[in-house]
């Protein structure tokens, strides 16, 4: 634990401290869409958008090698391929009258699969596992940079968008009814879930950002009776997994991502046990 | 005649060709107070979501204070029967209710106004001291009023109600009857219900839905009437009520 924070100080290795302020950051944008994804019940589709970003980030890597593209970054490709994939998965299910999920997991899948063929198309070598399940040594400065834009630019929509978003997740007709255009709301949330998403691929990668976006409101859901008590209560929890994930998993060179997301579960079951110990006994 | 706060002509809806409403035509004049009666799948609640415009009529048209509905939902407040909602969803009743002061222009919070106009509406139907509960630990009758004042929060000039009596125990039913009748006095109060008990006490006239409509003032009700909108005998209790103006006949069965 002593060389964590040693490292942390140490002015020469950077990509602790990077990791740990993009994981920091990231957390207040976790916090409020997480806790609106949860409400909703859509982690499904962030899910799928997750997944799809593995497309991009591939996509960005072949045709930056192949056509040199230089500002076609891993991270940009991201960007657009969970954009997209948003809006294509919003509107699929704000106009499919049946089968929703079938068509979710064909672009989940395929979303996955392009990635991967573009990455074994790319010369030289990709490894495949840091964009799935994350890798904190390649944070760069310009990541960090993003983060920071993105981040911001999310939870300043997310805090706007407040009062409309707690009724279109609540009461989606009534919120209609009152003249709410709630198709626009329903996809501005899913495009805000999809740069949420891309803000922690570095950190816990594509297979496992879910986890952060569900398991912190989880939590806090159990706790709270307003939806904005919950938002702050995920973000600082947030805030704990990540940074006694990169703690713990530093000493002992354990993958850092998996090491985060262990903690938010083991941190779930817990509460979810206490919560029944305290049912039975009363 | 003054114009009509909510007017059907000739309504007719299908759902995959099937007649859920036919030739519906009726009128709700200001300040009147009208209940729409009928067996399940009758149609009901498709009435209201016509009038609110979620539901586009297959013939005919409908006007909602002079205008098409979508364009009057502004002032109309409407009540669901059903509120698919999770119940540990982390909001307060204050919350629920201020979701009556939705527009859709503003990207922000609700204002100092719309506050006082919502707690104005929760204390009308007496829940303002439950503003900071958590909506899901309510009683079904307590869940109702709020909803009820949700829709009044909307400032509507037309209220839309269905199945305001579901889920509630006798006690509360006739609070609402009492409720429902002060509201009747400001505003034009639509309510659908299965309760024939509560409609005789509280309206000027009964729609009666079954695919067909029929209308009739409240003191023409009659066993056969019902009967005939139900399908079948029924087992009718005589309910003590209140006298209308006119008197009524004493063959009034229920």
């Amino acid at each position: 634990m002593t060389d964590f924070f040693n490292t942390l100080l140490d002015p020469s290795i950077s990509f602790l401290r990077y990791a740990l302020i993009a994981g920091l950051l990231a957390s207040v944008a976790f916090g409020i869409i997480g806790s609106y994804v949860v409400v909703k019940r859509i982690t499904y589709i962030a899910g799928a958008i997750a997944h799809c970003v593995l497309g991009g980030i591939g996509a960005a890597l072949f045709f930056s090698q192949h056509y040199g593209l230089s500002w076609l970054t891993p991270m940009t490709g991201a960007v657009l391929a969970a954009l997209a994939a948003a809006l294509v998965i919003g509107l699929v299910s704000i106009h499919a009258q049946e089968r929703e999920d079938s068509v979710i997991s064909a672009l989940w899948v395929s979303g996955m699969a392009a990635g991967i063929m573009f990455m074994a198309k790319t010369p030289g070598y990709i490894d495949p596992m840091s964009y799935l399940f994350g890798n904190i040594l390649m944070i760069s400065r310009q990541d960090l940079w993003t983060i920071v834009a993105l981040d911001s630019c999310v939870v300043t929509l997310g805090i706007l968008s407040y009062s409309k978003m707690l009724a279109v997740c609540f009461d989606e007709e009534f919120a209609r009814l009152r003249g709410v255009h709630t198709k626009f709301y329903y996809l501005l949330l899913l495009c805000l879930t999809a740069l949420t998403i891309v803000l922690m691929i570095r950190i816990v990668g594509i297979v496992l950002v879910i986890a952060l976006f569900s398991l912190p409101a989880a939590v806090a859901g159990h706790f709270s009776s307003r939806l904005w008590q919950m938002m702050a209560i995920s973000t600082l929890l947030s805030m704990f997994y990540v940074t006694t994930g990169l703690a713990v998993s530093y000493g002992p060179n354990l993958p850092s991502g998996a090491t985060i997301v262990m903690i938010a579960g083991l941190s779930y079951l817990l509460v979810m046990a206490a919560k029944m110990l305290r049912r039975n006994h009363n | 005649m003054t114009n009509p706060i909510l007017n059907f002509d000739n309504v007719t809806f299908a759902i995959d060709g099937i007649e859920v409403l036919s030739d519906v035509s009726f009128s709700a004049q200001s300040h009147e107070s009208i209940c729409v009666v009928g067996p399940n799948g009758g149609g009901k609640s498709t009435l209201l979501k016509l009038a609110l415009g979620l539901l586009e009529p297959s013939r005919g048209t409908i006007t909602v204070l002079g205008t098409d509905p979508i364009k009057a939902r502004r002032k109309v407040g409407y009540m669901p029967q059903y509120l698919q909602y999770d119940q540990r969803f982390p909001v307060s009743v204050l919350d629920v209710a201020l979701m009556g002061r939705l527009s859709s222009h503003r990207f922000g919070f609700y204002s100092k106004q719309d506050k006082v106009i919502t707690m104005q509406a929760l204390d009308e139907m007496g829940v303002a001291n439950l503003a900071k509960r958590h909506f899901g630990a309510l009683s079904g009758g307590q869940r109702q009023r709020v909803l009820i004042a949700r829709a009044l929060a909307c400032e509507p000039e037309l209220l839309l109600l269905d199945e305001p009596t579901a889920n509630v125990d006798p006690s509360v039913e006739n609070q609402f009857v009492e409720i429902l009748h002060q509201l009747a006095a400001k505003i034009t109060v639509v309510t659908v219900t299965h309760d024939l008990g509560f409609v005789s006490q509280l309206v000027d006239r009964v729609i009666c839905v079954n695919r067909f409509v029929k209308i009739h003032p409240t003191s023409e009700i009659t066993g056969e009437i019902i009967q005939d909108i139900y399908g079948g005998d029924l087992k009718m209790v005589r309910h003590d009520h209140c006298c209308s103006e006119q008197g009524h006949a004493h063959d009034r069965l229920f």
